[in-house]
């Protein structure tokens, strides 16, 4: 388990600028680093890194199953390839290149979904990643992360770097509190994070989601409900050992993601514990099978009740059941 | 090799896919025929890559883009020693390794591949990380004329033509035909020379059955400084088994024992006369 980041300057920002920060801290050291990008370094927050590191970034312009496919080569040959692409078009367009010259070729790529969930608000379905967890759960051999705050995603890049496997890291835009200042709670891929332990409710959450979560946990002690809150920041695998002990020590369970709740880090708690025996109140949220309704990020966020006040609701509502 | 010797090797490798064909009961007949040379000489007499030094970073590096004809690499690989050919018996059958297209657990092969379209972007890949290494090998891929039209080729082109990839080889097993018919009728992509030399490459063309003309144009690679090279080959489908050659039903056609006894004959009879 790492302990958290000393470096206090990272706290408060967009994941995927820390992304960078981290990636380039690493890449002067590491020569092997290769960031690969579709046109897609200044959302990527990698323009400063193709400055310093010309000879570690690979420009391939818009055209991301040649991205893949490219990084895949890189990576066959030794490369610590990141190929960084917002998470919309790399986990749709080039999801052969990810199934077939990623995963089943074993080519370590690791894939940086950037802008991901509803990031992009107002710009639209074309734009929204809300189905990336799904289809790469889907997929055999990929590792799939999504960061909650900085020092989460600082963890991640790093261990991303030392894993030769691949992996899929998601990052939004918005900027980003710290969930806790507890150092004692580390970051491990595969170990959800208990952010705050309380026995009537647990809100599993991930990525941008954790942190209303953090804040309807608070409306609820407000109420004299205790929750548990949970970043669960890989989504595969999943950390089923921690979801047995959130079954048996709390009453309730209510999942959140920035994802559609068809087939999403819910889907896959709920399929773990009802073949575990588990029977309990239980609610998936995240945004519905639809197109979503226009607006920004929290606009779209807070109209699906992914949010303090969304959440608080639901979670009292389950526990009626 | 002696030209002699190499034709004498294409010959054998033709009886060879029939005859595993034939075991697996499944198989690209037409499309490994068609291809059978270029392996050929790929493999005796082009690329550094050997069972031994499979694990080396310094090796050529072979990716087959057109997986379907994995029956002729499978052939091309065992004869290279990378596994003992009497394997192939196995092909296609319940929980062998050796599937219908490339994959990577078969000693030898560099990518798993099957879906089109994809061999030439991980070969540009993996020369542009040859490039940042300072290394010497070479990466050359195999493409079908019947996944031209899949456009992650068309976008690796401009890939390896802007980072001047002059280490990578993309050769076209050109046989004219796919599995609807004509590639003409199908989705017409002709001038493919003009077109590759229009995205920045080196393109030659070579009678890609002519163990001879491959050798000298495969040894002629790269065909300019700083261009990634494109040959053409143009091949016959179904080569060397007469009733076969130019016939789309054999694009995937397994031959009953009497056509498996005919095509052996008639290639028993050109190994006879070299
Ligand atoms: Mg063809």
């Amino acid at each position: 388990m790492g302990a958290v980041t000393t470096d206090t300057s990272i706290n408060g920002k967009p994941n995927q600028d820390v992304f960078a920060a981290v990636l380039q801290q690493l890449a002067t050291a590491d020569r092997d680093i290769i960031a690969v990008t579709s046109d897609s370094r200044g959302s990527g927050k990698l323009v400063k890194f193709g400055t310093d590191l010309p000879e570690q970034i690979v420009e391939i312009g818009i055209a991301e199953q040649n991205l893949v496919g490219v990084a895949a080569g890189l990576a066959s040959a030794g490369k610590k390839a990141f190929a960084v692409s917002p998470a919309c078009f790399l986990t749709a367009r080039a999801l052969e290149q990810i199934k077939n010259d990623v995963c089943y070729s074993d080519n370590p790529v690791r894939l940086v979904g950037i802008s991901a969930g509803v990031s992009y608000g107002a710009l639209g379905t074309t734009h929204h990643s809300l189905h990336d967890f799904a289809v790469l759960r889907a997929i055999n051999n990929i590792t799939i992360v999504v960061p909650a705050d900085n020092f989460e995603t600082e963890q991640a890049v790093k261990a991303a770097v030392k894993s030769n496997k691949p992996v899929y890291l998601r990052f939004g835009k918005k900027s980003m509190p710290l969930l806790t200042d507890d150092e004692t709670v580390g970051f491990e891929i595969g170990k959800g994070r208990v952010v705050t332990k309380g026995k009537d409710i647990a809100i599993i959450a991930n990525g941008e989601t954790v942190y209303p979560a953090l804040q309807a946990a608070q409306k609820l002690a407000e109420q004299g409900v205790a929750a548990t809150v949970v970043s669960m920041h890989t989504v595969k695998p999943l950390d089923t050992a921690l979801l047995s002990a959130i079954a048996e020590e709390t009453g309730a369970i209510v999942t959140v993601e920035e994802h559609m709740v068809n087939g999403g880090m819910g889907e896959a708690c709920a399929s773990y514990l009802l073949q575990q025996g588990y029977q309990k109140p239980f609610k998936i949220m995240g945004i519905p099978d639809e197109y979503t309704v226009t607006g920004s990020q929290v606009e779209i966020l807070n109209h699906y009740g992914v949010s303090a006040d969304g959440i608080s609701a639901e979670a009292l509502k389950i526990l009626k059941q | 090799m002696t030209n002699k010797e190499l034709a004498k090797k294409s010959a054998e490798y033709r009886k060879k896919i029939l005859k595993y064909i034939v075991g697996a009961k499944a198989g690209h007949t037409g499309g490994s025929l068609s291809c059978t040379d270029i392996l050929n000489v790929l493999y005796n007499e082009i690329l550094n890559v050997s069972p031994e030094n499979f694990g080396s970073p310094d090796r050529d590096r072979y990716i087959q883009s057109k997986g379907h004809c994995v029956e002729a690499l499978f052939v091309v690989l065992a004869d290279q020693g990378f596994f003992p050919e009497g394997d192939l018996e196995t092909l296609c059958k319940y929980k062998s390794h050796y599937i219908g297209h490339p994959t990577r657990k078969v000693h030898g092969v560099e990518q798993n591949t099957g879906a089109l379209g994809h061999g030439l972007p991980i070969a540009v890949g993996t020369a542009l990380a040859a490039k940042m290494d300072k290394k010497a090998y070479r990466v050359f891929t195999m493409l079908g004329d019947g996944e031209l039209p899949e456009g992650s080729n068309w976008e690796a082109a401009l890939t390896a033509a802007h980072y001047k990839l002059d280490n990578v080889c993309a050769i076209i097993d050109n046989n004219k035909l796919q599995i609807t018919g004509p590639n003409t009728e199908v989705c017409d992509t002709d001038p493919i020379d003009a077109k590759f030399e229009s995205f920045g490459w080196a393109v030659r063309e070579v009678d890609g059955n002519d163990v001879k003309a491959l050798k000298e144009v495969l040894n002629a690679v790269p065909f300019e400084k700083g261009k990634p090279s494109l040959v053409i080959a143009h091949t016959v489908k179904g080569k060397g088994v007469s009733f076969m050659e130019n016939t789309l039903k054999w694009h995937h056609g397994v031959p009953d024992q009497q056509q498996y006894e005919t095509a052996i004959a008639e290639l028993d009879s050109v190994l006879a006369n070299i």
